[in-house]
């Protein structure tokens, strides 16, 4: 499935545009979308930590994504 | 009462204030952030921030709401800046209106210790010979 995954900070800088496209399986989790995402952008691994979200919610590792969720990556956040 | 916000134009800490103060309220405690001039000893011209905007505002709210649940408060204010902010300007300012001093203490420290975690909001610094995203590297 195609997804589109916001980048946030860092990520937005390591991705080179605030949305990207890629095609992942179908179902994904958030976790093996981590690693889809650390081979394609292996600078994500130099990172303290970053989550990903599913529509404004932090995920679980387990949780899975479909096509039509917002997915996004947030580095380590430094507000305040 | 909650009021939220994320903003691009300066934030007025009078006019935050004045917002949470009412008659049964008899401490207010107001944290305000500002942008400091050095880091590590690296003099720092500006500050940049940017928030995942829906997000920020939806966990903004879900602290303004757990500070409900914990504290007897009867006003909260959570503002931060987006944009490009220079020193001493103010990229958050938390105000807590309670019955009484220790709810307002309690509530704000919880409001932004919270933020600082769980709010995805970023920050970069830039210095006169480079910039860095704020703990975005152990």
């Amino acid at each position: 499935m195609t997804l589109r995954v916001l980048g946030f900070g860092i990520a937005r800088e390591i991705f080179g545009a605030g949305i990207i496209q890629i095609d992942v399986e179908e179902n994904i989790s958030a976790g093996a979308l981590k690693k889809f995402l650390e081979t394609k952008f292996p600078t994500l691994k130099n990172l303290s930590s970053y989550r990903i979200a599913i529509n404004t919610e932090f995920a679980e590792t387990d949780d899975k994504i479909t096509s039509e969720d917002e997915v996004a990556i947030l580095p380590a956040v430094s507000g305040g | 009462m909650i009021e939220v916000k994320l903003t691009e134009k300066a934030i007025d800490p009078l006019a935050c204030i004045n917002w949470v103060m009412s008659d049964n309220s008899g401490g207010i405690d107001v944290f305000i952030g500002s942008v400091r001039s050095e880091t590590n000893h690296r003099k720092v011209m500006r500050l940049e921030f940017e928030a995942y905007g829906e997000m920020a505002l939806n966990k903004m709210n879900g602290i303004a709401k757990d500070v409900f649940d914990k504290w007897p408060v009867n006003k909260i204010l959570i503002h931060h800046r987006i944009g490009i902010l220079q020193i001493g300007e103010i990229p958050v300012l938390i105000a807590v209106a309670a019955a009484h001093r220790a709810a307002a203490f309690d509530a704000c420290r919880y409001a932004i210790d919270t933020l600082k975690q769980n709010v995805p909001i970023w920050k970069k610094e830039v210095y006169e010979d480079g910039e860095i995203w704020v703990a975005a590297h152990p």
